[in-house]
């Protein structure tokens, strides 16, 4: 466990989730969604724990960021909020 | 307005409270925690017992695993299930069935069509780019499957790399095409397959009296000298169960929700 990692991932971690939550183009924020799933995994990599990393990895920021992309292209593109 | 502020104060109470909480909680990778020590004058320690005996148990190095389809082989089993019928759900919900000739997915927003990407030329290069790639993604993903006793991996994740290698293809060419080779019948009947392999594996054993989910029974049906090879075959067929599962449910996901059901079109 290194600490200034696990500091710069968290930041990041903190910032993705804000933006995620903000940005009123859904496509966009799917994207983002991705980058915060993805950098979960590199905590659960960064702490030891590989299996569960791969799994985000591969559904977090892989096939959920599909579905929702696919969600949101068969809706609407604008957050109405 | 109101509803926001109140929205966030909840939040943040709710946050602080869990922030105060994960004080209690023992530091990172305490030898002296309850998971890791045991209840003094109590429950012996879990996790030490499975580090220490999970090779000897079953032959083995990757614990997680061990863990996931043999200690604790039910709750994978019920996992799987779960996925099972979120797919199904996700049918019931969506899927349209009855043959209507409207337009597949009538578009309300027009600033959609700045990210569709359309003309021939630009389907060539990805098109074919994907195709090159998806069998490679399916080697990886069986090589995923095939050692998640070894080395991380296991039947999700590799399940999931084989969905997204055909939602891949689907992405890049036309989902009509990747529907000839890996239809609608065929993947739902997969997702069933799947849970079938996970369960027939542990009602094997019930033959020969013994539990349900008891692999150590099956050294006569795999010709192994002892029950722990015997245990390391039985996950390696259970994580192909539920990689079949996975695989076809991950699928089915992706083409009912781009189509709206309809399995005409795509994105």
């Amino acid at each position: 466990m290194i600490v200034t990692f696990d500091i710069i991932i968290l930041i990041f971690l903190v910032v993705a989730a804000i933006i995620a939550l903000s940005v009123k183009d859904l496509l966009a924020a799917a994207m983002v969604f991705s980058i915060y799933g993805f950098l979960i995994c590199l905590l659960w990599a960064e702490m030891g724990a590989v299996d569960v990393a791969f799994t985000e990895a591969t559904v977090g920021a892989g096939v959920s960021t599909v579905l929702i992309v696919a969600t949101v292209l068969n809706t609407r593109r604008r957050s109405s909020d | 307005m109101k509803a926001k502020i109140f929205a966030s104060l909840s939040v943040l109470i709710t946050g602080a409270i869990l922030l105060y909480a994960v004080t209690d909680f023992p530091d990172f990778g305490d030898p002296g925690s309850p998971p890791n020590a045991g209840v003094p004058g109590g429950a012996p320690s879990a996790s030490r017992y499975y580090l220490e005996n999970t090779y000897r148990d079953t032959k083995v190095p990757n614990v997680v695993t061990a863990v996931l389809a043999d200690y604790r082989g039910y709750d994978t089993m019920f996992e799987t299930v779960v996925i099972l019928t979120a797919g199904i759900a996700i049918f019931a919900i969506l899927r349209v069935l009855r043959r209507d000739d409207a337009p597949a997915a009538p578009d309300p927003d027009p600033a959609r069509t700045d990210h569709t990407i359309d003309g021939d030329h630009h389907r060539i290069i990805v098109g074919t780019t994907c195709r090159i790639a998806a069998p490679l993604i399916q080697i990886f993903a069986l090589y995923v499957v095939a050692h998640g006793h070894y080395s991380p991996g296991g039947g999700f994740q590799g399940g999931v790399m084989l969905g997204a290698s055909f939602i891949l293809l689907a992405l890049s060419g036309s989902l009509r095409e990747t529907l000839t080779r890996f239809s609608e019948s065929d993947y739902m009947r997969m997702a069933f397959i799947g849970i079938v392999i996970y369960a027939g594996l542990g009602l094997l054993p019930m033959w020969v009296g013994r539990n349900f989910l008891d692999y150590g029974a099956l050294s006569g049906l795999f010709m192994t000298k002892g029950e722990e090879m015997a245990r390391s075959h039985s996950m390696l067929g259970v994580e192909i169960g539920v990689a079949v599962t996975v695989m076809s449910i991950m699928f089915a996901m992706f083409a009912n929700l781009s189509t709206r059901g309809r399995l005409r079109g795509g994105l």
